[in-house]
């Protein structure tokens, strides 16, 4: 039983699958496919997908509550606006941006490797770091196997057989170069990484699952290169470029004659026996509104962070955290993303901001994570910095300087003058954890179901925003280098606002670790004391480095079908001590 | 071209008569209650309902004011009347006022900008105003041609008129 046929669930699935289980998917939107869903006729359309959101989960069917801090009452978030959560196959993973970074080795023991470099007690009380219970030696293999299945394009710079030149320098070691060639760049990267250079950084193309080339993926799963479209973040991809469930597991797994998937089908919860150590199965309700029990010898929890965690706290399964005493481990952890930005205006370029795609850019990874020396700063944590032009549909990318009156003569001489020699430098940064970061159950707001919406108690760290200030000064000394008319740097500032934009990178609440009072999931994404329940997906981050989640996402994937093939079906029922 | 002549309000029209009039996807169950502004648009009211209750109130304001209904004032009053919504020095009866402008203004320029085949935008002349291609789909060639006008003609998800030329 797999609940979720996004990245997760579809990798799992077609891991069991592969091991002889009879596997059913339970997917609570509907089935898409690129002909059909994503037609190139009329898949370039901004308001449809971009501004209408087609392809997110519809608040209507559910949304979460968000408060910065107990003393508020939490509201629903009836737009979308912080965080885009997708909806069917493919989930989130087919509007995604295709940015496949993999966490650095540091990060996976990520408190003790801080204590040991600046102190035993460096770390603030404020922050709830903690460490994965796994290493990068067991990562790697599986990092590999992701990046195999959506053909992520690139170049390594530190391979086991030796470094080379052009990768970002401070990735792990890896076995294999990415499978396919990095993408050509248009002018605002290739700016960037020349002014980058000439400071001494070392730019390199971003890991992008936009394939460079034809590609066929392990499962015989062909891709098509990208087309640089501009239609790529919140939109579906046409050209079976864009890696995603359904466009690289799917198609395999559904001729699978031992897999079933049933769509429209949403979970109500995980069903248990009487002393709740054992999953019996799931309830779902399918598209007329019927209510179905299906039994189940195996329940993966493969969903989005928050559905993993809501479903978590509704079926009952582990402590729900509660700030006040610092007890409990559902819920706990909850953690998102720091993004900042500065914005170039130029006026003797020609950006040609409509060739773009979610991934394509250039980064450096000089002010990331633990890759500066954090003595006497004040704070941990840090960013990657990139531009990573995603196309400029202009209901959104109309970028004019600050002062310009919102419509009128003016306006509109401002919008076009800057339209195509505007461009602008991300960072984007970690969000470590924090004890007061948690996700509860909503007290008031239900969902059409009638079962409370997922509550978001969240604001950013001292930590956070002093990290913020630090990375954004490092971005406009860059900026000023490539000597722009005008520029607005934009450190993220407190308090966390649900309306704009800002990454739907939303981790923690069901954490990974080694100890049961202070993690929700074994090292193989097995929940503690309910040996056959596994829950997968960003919902496991302890915190969230200055990366985008997908590449971990799917390398946990692997991780937990490796588990449970390879030693949980030897010892069902047990959890895996090995 | 005025945002009215590229066919904004044929647009919004349409807009109001469709999915988005009455909000059916967004999450529209109580208690309604105002919040903190990070919490975003706390309304019950859809969009529907946001342009009888707000235009009736800005005709009536303009009356009293004005002596006039708002299509009637000449420009520069116009003007005025918006720039004032804007700044939220208007208080119109029975509706959020800050929250009327800004649906306004956010679908209006959602009709010029957006494709053609939704009533705004005629004759894609937001696109070539900007220099925005439209509905593209390969840039292979062009990617790597850097810092240069492309001289592309935009195309709608309908395609072109000039496609259409008989002989």
């Amino acid at each position: 039983m797999v609940v979720g046929l996004g990245w997760a669930g579809a990798i799992i699935a077609n891991g069991l699958v592969d091991a002889g289980l009879s596997v059913v998917g339970v997917e609570r939107g509907p089935w898409r496919d690129t002909a059909k869903d994503f037609n190139i006729a009329s898949v370039t359309d901004e308001l449809r997908y971009s501004q209408r959101q087609e392809l997110m989960l519809r608040t209507a069917q559910n949304t979460i509550t968000m408060r910065n801090n107990p003393s508020q009452t939490a509201l629903p978030m009836r737009k979308w606006g912080s965080f885009h959560p997708g909806n069917g196959t493919g989930g989130a993973g087919n509007h995604w941006a295709g940015i496949t970074f993999r966490f650095q080795p540091e990060e996976f023991h990520l408190r003790s490797h801080l204590e040991e470099r600046y102190g035993a007690d460096s770390i603030p009380d404020e922050l709830s770091l903690q460490d994965w219970g796994t290493d990068w030696n067991e990562m790697e293999p599986h990092y590999d196997a992701f990046e195999k299945i959506a053909g992520t394009s690139g170049r390594a710079a530190n391979l086991i057989s030796g470094r080379q030149a052009g990768g970002n320098p401070f990735e792990g070691v890896r076995a294999n170069d990415y499978p396919t060639p990095p993408l050509k760049q248009p002018y605002s990267p290739t700016l960037f990484a020349d002014t980058a250079r000439e400071m001494g950084y070392k730019p390199f193309p971003v890991p992008s699952s936009l394939v460079s080339q034809t590609y066929t993926n392990p499962l015989g799963v062909t891709m098509g290169p990208c087309t640089f479209c501009g239609f790529c973040t919140n939109y579906g991809c046409a050209n079976y470029s864009k890696a995603s469930a359904i466009t690289t597991v799917l198609p395999a797994l559904i001729r699978k004659d031992n897999f079933e998937a049933r769509t429209h089908c949403e979970v109500l919860r995980v069903t248990t026996d009487s002393d709740g150590r054992r999953a019996t199965g799931i309830v779902y309700v399918d598209s007329a509104g019927r209510q179905w029990e299906q039994p189940a010898e195996i329940v993966v929890v493969a969903a989005f962070t928050f559905e993993n965690v809501r479903l978590m706290l509704m079926s009952g399964i582990g402590e729900a955290y509660d700030p006040a005493t610092r007890r409990g481990t559902t819920g706990r952890n909850y953690a998102y993303q720091t993004a900042n930005s500065v914005q170039l205006f130029f006026d003797d370029k020609n950006f040609n901001p409509f060739i773009g795609a979610g991934a394509v850019g250039m980064g450096i990874d000089e002010f990331n994570n633990d890759n500066f020396d954090h003595s006497g700063l004040g704070f941990f944590g840090g960013g990657s910095t990139r531009v990573t032009p995603i196309g400029a549909a202009p209901i959104q990318a109309r970028p004019t300087p600050p002062g310009t009156p919102r419509w009128g003569s003016q306006w509109k001489r401002a919008t076009v003058d800057n339209y195509a020699s505007t461009m602008s430098i991300g960072c984007e940064a970690s969000n470590y954890s924090s004890p007061n970061n948690y996700l509860s159950l909503d007290p008031t707001y239900r969902d059409r179901l009638g079962r409370p919406l997922l509550r978001i108690t969240f604001d950013f760290t001292d930590n956070d925003l002093k990290m913020a200030q630090y990375v954004t000064g490092k971005v406009v000394e860059i900026a000023k280098r490539m000597n722009p008319r005008q520029m607005i740097p934009s450190p993220r500032t407190g308090p966390w606002d649900g309306r704009p934009y800002q990454s739907s990178h939303v981790v923690g609440g069901f954490i990974m670790g080694v100890d049961p009072s202070t993690s929700s999931v074994n090292k193989y994404l097995q929940v503690w004391d309910v040996p056959n329940l596994f829950v997968v997906g960003a919902s496991a981050f302890p915190q969230n480095p200055g990366y985008n989640p997908t590449g971990t996402v799917g390398a946990l994937a692997f991780k937990a079908a490796d588990a449970i093939t390879k030693h949980y079906l030897r010892n069902p029922g047990e959890m895996i001590s090995t | 071209m005025s945002g009215k002549e590229a066919g904004c309000a044929v647009f919004i029209d349409r807009q109001l008569a469709g999915p988005y009039g009455d909000f059916e996807r967004l999450y529209m169950h109580g208690p309604f209650q105002d919040g903190i502004p990070q919490q975003g648009d706390q309304s019950p009211l859809t969009p529907r309902q946001r342009y009888r209750i707000g235009l009736a109130a800005l005709n009536d304001h303009c009356r009293n004011e004005l002596g006039a209904p708002f299509a009637d004032l000449s420009e520069e009053q116009r003007d005025r009347v918006l720039s004032q919504l804007e700044a939220d020095e208007i208080k119109l009866d029975d509706i959020d006022t800050p929250l009327f402008f800004e649906a306004i203004l956010q679908n209006t320029m959602e009709g010029f900008f957006a494709d053609p085949i939704y009533g705004g935008n005629r004759d894609m002349a937001s696109w070539r105003m900007l220099g925005f291609p439209g509905a593209r789909y390969d840039y292979r060639d062009y990617i790597e041609r850097h810092n240069e006008d492309l001289g592309l003609e935009p195309v709608s998800i309908a395609g072109r008129s000039d496609w259409n030329t008989q002989g």
